[in-house]
């Protein structure tokens, strides 16, 4: 057993980390498998101006390496590699390496990447002059001119970056003129640098240069008209697209390819969890990702809970066992309970009752099938072999039952 | 691994004989970190087939513009003086740089 660990972490983004963290300091055995440099993306912005507690902004880098810090100093292990496929089921992890890791969960916080435009010059010039990472790549704009294709936070947040490098940004806008889709505060600030332009109604139709970026060829979506605007550089924010390939037919994704949870984070599969950008979810941001770890963990840490009890006392017993789902909010269950007591009472040592709040562990009731209560189910060497349900619980039928077994 | 910079890049990349690979990073690129580990090994590994050599982009904006670099990371190639490959920013992996490697040497 010792070499299964309790929770085992796809991706080292703000979400992952701090499900690290909270697994860890709740003495969890927790891995954290990240195939490049904790932190997502993340630490790939420079300004971070809106995590809770750091009025004055800190920048992604280091927030990400106080996430990363804060996971280790609980015991998290952090380790490089890829993960390439899971077993949701058996909750095993498989590396490009050809290492496999078993946990008793698995939270996934793969995060997304940035969606490409897909037009002519994009993919040959990327790296001379196309860019998806202001921070990584401004310097080498500096008293240039560049153009920004999008218009939701990021692409403004980073365009503002970027007039601290280039001498000119321009931000080409889908949307009519003067609509954007990034916050008011981040739209405001953008309005009034001086440095930035718009070009409104119109997207990038093709990336020109020869080695490297020389101009871009516009069109305007209302008139069809091209036009061609001379630049060293072009920034792409247009949205992003999850990870997620290698979740795929292991747990369910809606059709843009995001990992539909509940609101415990718990996936379509058992004891697989998921957080972050890489889930359905309205809000994609440091302090959401953030969030989601942290219930991420806490709802894996009860699933451990849960189930190693569940395994101890119900299906590792070698003795009949009566386990009776029930809640205290249902009247007829606090009425019945007393009669299913003293019916396997009766049995002294031969047989033995396992009590389950449906309420605290829905679950092993949705395992078993089990929407009415009271039910009670039936355990011999681990499987189930009879159930008597509301109506049916009398001392006879339990009686009967268990004499069947013994 | 040599670190390469504006003054010595012509006698140690262009003038050197056989074949030579610079990585090209940033102190700000959190991509390049993430690979720097992975191409020091490949350095130990492959040393005596090629030269390596580390170039840090931001006090040398200039050569690295001039070999027509403008994004981060980039693994460029070089032998008799020309660049004769490159692994962009979308292809630079351990493994792709292992692959380029053995096909060059
Ligand atoms: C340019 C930019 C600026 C932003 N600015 C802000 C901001 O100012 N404020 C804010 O709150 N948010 C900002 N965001 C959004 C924020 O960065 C994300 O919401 C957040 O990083 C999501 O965290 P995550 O953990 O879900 O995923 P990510 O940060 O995407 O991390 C996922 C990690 O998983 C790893 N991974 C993926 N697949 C695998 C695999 N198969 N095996 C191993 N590892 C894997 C990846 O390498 C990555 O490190 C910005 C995003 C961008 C792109």
């Amino acid at each position: 057993m010792s070499n299964i660990w309790d929770i085992i972490i796809v991706g080292g983004g703000p979400g992952g980390l701090s499900a690290a963290m909270y697994g860890a300091r709740s003495k969890l055995r927790t891995l954290l498998i990240e195939k490049a440099k904790p932190g997502g993306q993340a630490a790939s912005t420079q300004d971070m101006e809106n995590y809770p507690g750091f009025a004055k902004g800190t920048t992604g880098p280091a927030l990400m390496q106080a996430f990363a810090d804060h996971a280790t100093s609980f015991g998290a292990e952090i380790m490089r590699n890829e993960v390439v496929s899971i077993d949701a089921a058996q909750k095993i992890v498989y590396c490009k390496d050809g290492s496999q890791y078993q946990g008793h969960t698995i939270i996934l916080s793969p995060g997304a990447i940035p969606r490409t435009l897909g037009v002519r010059g994009e993919q040959a010039l990327r790296g001379k002059g196309v860019s998806y990472c202001a921070t990584c790549d401004a310097d080498f704009f500096t008293d240039l001119d560049i153009v920004v294709l999008g218009n939701g936070d990021a692409a403004i947040e980073e365009s503002h970056y970027l007039t601290k490098f280039a001498n000119s940004v321009t931000i080409v806008v889908i949307h009519d003129e003067g609509v954007l889709d990034a916050a008011p505060m981040l739209q405001e600030r953008a309005f009034k640098n001086p440095k930035i332009n718009f070009i409104w109604n119109s997207t990038i139709q093709e990336i020109k240069g020869d080695g490297i970026v020389e101009g871009v060829v516009l069109r305007n979506i209302k008139t069809n008209e091209t036009t061609e605007l001379e630049t060293n550089g072009v920034f792409i924010y247009i949205g992003t697209i999850p990870l997620t390939d290698f979740v795929k037919g292991q747990v369910n994704l809606d059709s843009r390819g995001y990992i539909i949870t509940d609101e415990r984070m718990e996936t379509s599969a058992e004891g697989v969890f998921a957080a972050g950008d890489a889930r359905v979810t309205y809000l994609r941001q440091v302090v959401t990702a953030a969030a989601d770890g942290a219930v991420a963990a806490v709802a894996a840490e009860k699933y451990i809970i849960e189930e190693e009890g569940f395994a101890e006392s119900v299906l590792h017993e070698s003795r009949p066992v009566a386990v009776a789902f029930w809640t205290p909010m249902i009247p007829k269950c606090i009425e019945i309970m007393p009669v299913i007591e003293t019916a396997i009472a009766a049995y002294g040592t031969q047989a033995k009752l396992w009590k389950l709040d449906t309420y605290r562990n829905q679950r092993v009731a949705k395992r078993y099938g089990v929407v009415q209560q009271p039910t009670v189910l039936f355990f011999h060497q681990g499987e189930v072999v009879n159930r008597l349900g509301e109506d049916e619980i009398t001392p006879a039928a339990i009686k009967g039952i268990l004499d069947s077994i013994l | 691994m040599f670190e390469v910079h504006k003054d010595n890049f012509d006698q140690e990349v262009l003038q050197a004989p056989g074949l030579v690979v610079v990585d090209f990073w940033g102190p700000k690129c959190e991509k390049c970190l993430a690979l720097m580990p992975d191409f020091e090994r490949l350095a130990e590994q492959y040393g005596d087939k090629a030269k390596f050599c580390k170039l840090d982009t931001s006090g040398n904006r200039r050569l690295a513009i001039a070999q027509k670099v403008m994004g981060l990371p980039v693994i460029a190639f070089y032998k008799g003086g020309e660049k004769i490959a490159e692994l962009g920013p979308s292809e630079c992996t351990a493994q792709g740089i292992e692959a380029k490697i053995l096909e060059l040497i």
